[in-house]
């Protein structure tokens, strides 16, 4: 048994729940479990809304163990974690909006998800409610001589997803942003609900074009780990190889982006190359440039074909090839680094305090990566590093990507040599006759993504919750993008590039 | 820099180096593409994207049509930051609640004449996202479609092909 679980004997252990175990707790050891949250001792993976519920996800880094807590809430009301937690403040406000659960002492109690566009108030209720009247939504102020308000989006000037930014700015300087999100929430949670798994599946594999494999996998994981069931080896190596070419495929087109960004075209140009490369060699493999609905809950969907494996071989020695070259323009351009390095600088506290994934975390020190921390299959067996820089700067969060980005490389040799290349690709997903939950995380290209589901007798999803790395990312651009130029936001926010979609769901 | 500009001129355009079918293709149809787009609009058209609420796919897939292999803009069709200059709406995603009044907004923002173009399932009907309280369903119930491209995302040969349809009738 965890330190971490020991921490809640007062609580009630939920057998149903897979792998890691989740309690009951009362208000008290609740708000205890916030407050050790809130002196950075655990750290805060996911807070969800249930039907009369919540559920926060924690991760012990020592241990390293995860624990999901669950505070009943029969009067629609709990203690808010966002009060001695501020990273918890969204999730709270979104909780509020789909589920009507009052968080008590909230700071922040504005509407975030619901824009009052719905013709329901809180969609997944129980007794959902007509939309009252309301006030439209005020942006935070700031005060001073000579401070003017930028207001961008929701529609942006670039092929990009829809947000809105409001800054504040003195002169050149930001002063203060402030994001309004939700402009892409689609109801996928709602959508879910009493869904057959095969529909479900689909719904996560769109929750974030980009993370589509992340997103299935970490979906099909929890269920898998609901159902009690073990996929067969071959589908856990293809399912991992599909992983790092989906990490591969979005950080040549990141780093490619961000050089954009600084009005380098070459490097954009390049990496432009190589992302196609990798989208042809994954739809030569496996039928879909970016793998929709290849991971599936109980193995994998569709059988890899030779010629695709061809393919993937001259991509990679292509690939060892060219990419070292970007490598040396990047480092030798001084006029691009002269953009990069010191810009949109997050603190390692802060990365710690949100729990920031991915390359986010990583070039702020923080070394979490779900592959190695939770070593989930196959990657135990798997030999990779995981880079950790801690300046934190646009220029760290590149180099991070290049790191992973030969760190991928290896990984797909590696995983190409121990590849069954026969044997059963899947096993069916049978009701258990019982209700069964599951909980998974999993290293998307942007971070971890969690996923938790509960599944009637009839294998149908009552509930699930998926998190997107961005949660714990958007607030943290806020706070990088202060004191910096406005006109370098374009080059923050690619630096970053959190999801939309993923985060409005 | 200068030996990674020497050996891109060296080694001249990728589009003709791949012998992928699906790069052939692409090829044929992207110069079909270039002079519909001179007969009809003297090499310039100019598409203003908007993402009413999609997942990324798509728009991951328009982006590619601007890489080495497809290059868009070799044609005059390009994409440009605001609606006022656009000749085409090319618009993905379910359209969700949230996004139907800046969709709108922007439709109307575009000089006439215009043209809209969905791209991807959702565009057409909401996809998989339809019967949601957060969608409306199709950039049809919002504004009025030319023409729809089907795709989960669409792939970049699709919406080249989407492309030069619209240039085909539009007069
Ligand atoms: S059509 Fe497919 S790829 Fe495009 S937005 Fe919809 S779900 Fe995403």
């Amino acid at each position: 048994m965890s330190v971490l679980l020991e921490s809640l004997g007062a609580g009630r252990v939920v057998e149903a729940h897979k792998p890691v175990p989740r309690v009951v707790v009362d208000d008290d050891l609740w708000r205890s479990v916030a407050s050790r949250i809130g002196a950075s001792e655990l750290t805060l993976l996911g807070l969800w809304g249930d039907i009369a519920a919540v559920h926060m996800a924690v991760l012990d880094e020592s241990e390293p163990s995860v624990v999901v807590v669950t505070r009943q809430c029969p009067h629609g009301r709990f203690p808010s974690v966002g009060k001695v937690h501020p990273p918890a403040i969204r999730l709270e406000r979104a909780i509020r909006d789909l589920f009507g659960l009052e968080p008590d002492g909230l700071p922040d109690p504005r509407p975030w998800l619901d824009h009052g566009r719905w013709d329901v108030e809180s969609p997944l209720a129980p007794r959902p409610q007509r939309p009252s009247e309301r006030a439209p939504t005020r942006f935070l102020t700031a005060e001073g001589d000579g401070l003017h308000q930028i207001p961008v989006g929701p529609v942006h000037a670039g092929i990009i997803e829809p947000g809105h930014f409001r800054f504040t700015a003195n002169g050149e300087a930001v002063v203060r942003l402030e994001e309004r999100l939700g402009y892409t929430h689609k109801g996928i949670e709602w959508l879910m609900q009493d869904a057959p798994i095969e529909r479900a599946a689909r719904l996560a594999a769109r929750t974030s074009g980009d993370s589509t494999v992340a997103t299935s996998l970490a979906f099909a994981r929890a269920v898998e780990a609901a159902l009690g069931i073990d996929v067969p080896p071959r589908a856990v190596w293809l399912r991992a190889l599909m992983a790092e070419l989906e990490r591969l495929a979005n950080h040549f087109g990141d780093i490619g982006a961000i050089c954009n960004d600084a009005a380098f075209a070459l490097m954009h140009a390049h990496c432009g190359v190589l992302r196609e490369n990798v989208l042809r060699a994954s739809d030569a493999l496996l039928g879909h440039r970016l793998m929709m609905d290849r991971v599936v809950p109980g193995g994998v969907a569709v059988e890899p074909t030779l010629a695709g494996f061809a393919q993937l071989e001259d991509f990679l020695s292509a690939t060892e090839k060219t990419f070292p070259r970007l490598v040396e323009l990047y480092d030798n351009t001084a006029s691009l680094q002269d953009r990069t390095v010191g810009t949109g600088i997050v603190a390692p506290a802060l990365a710690s305090q949100f729990g920031c994934g991915g390359y986010v975390g990583r070039a702020s020190d923080r070394s979490f990566d779900a592959r190695r921390t939770l070593a989930y299959p196959p990657y135990g067996e798997l030999s990779f590093e995981v880079p950790v820089l801690d300046e934190g700067d646009v220029n760290a969060r590149v180099w991070i990507r290049i790191r992973e980005v030969e760190q991928s490389l290896s990984l797909v040799h590696q995983i190409l040599e121990r590849l069954p290349r026969h044997g059963a690709l899947s096993v069916p997903c049978v009701a258990t006759g019982k209700t069964c939950e599951g909980l998974a995380i999993v290293e998307g290209f942007r971070g971890d993504v969690l996923a938790s589901v509960r599944l009637d007798r009839h294998a149908h999803v009552e509930r699930c919750h998926l998190r997107d790395p961005s949660w714990f990312q958007w607030p943290v651009l806020e706070a990088a993008i202060e004191s910096n130029i406005v006109a370098d936001f374009p080059l923050c926010n690619k630096s970053f590039n959190c999801s939309y979609s993923g985060h409005d769901l | 820099m200068r030996n990674i500009l020497l050996q891109s001129l060296l080694r001249g355009p990728l589009t003709e180096r791949h012998p992928a079918t699906d790069a052939t293709a692409a090829a044929e149809l992207a110069e079909a593409l270039g002079r519909s787009a001179r007969n009809r609009l003297g090499r310039s058209l100019a598409i203003r994207e908007v993402d009413a609420g999609s997942c990324n796919g798509c728009e991951l897939e328009i982006h590619a049509l601007g890489n080495a292999y497809y290059d868009l803009e070799r044609f005059g069709l390009r994409f440009v930051a605001s609606p006022r200059h656009a000749d085409v709406l090319l618009v993905t995603g379910p359209v969700t609640r949230n996004m139907r009044d800046a969709l709108w907004r922007t439709y109307q923002a575009v000089p006439a004449p215009k043209w809209v173009i969905a791209a991807g399932d959702c565009a057409r009907d909401g996809g998989c996202f339809s019967g949601s309280y957060a969608c409306v369903g199709g950039v049809a119930e919002v504004i009025p479609v030319d023409l729809h491209i089907a795709g989960c995302p669409p792939t970049p040969t699709a919406l080249l092909q989407g492309l030069l349809a619209l240039l085909e009738s539009a007069h």
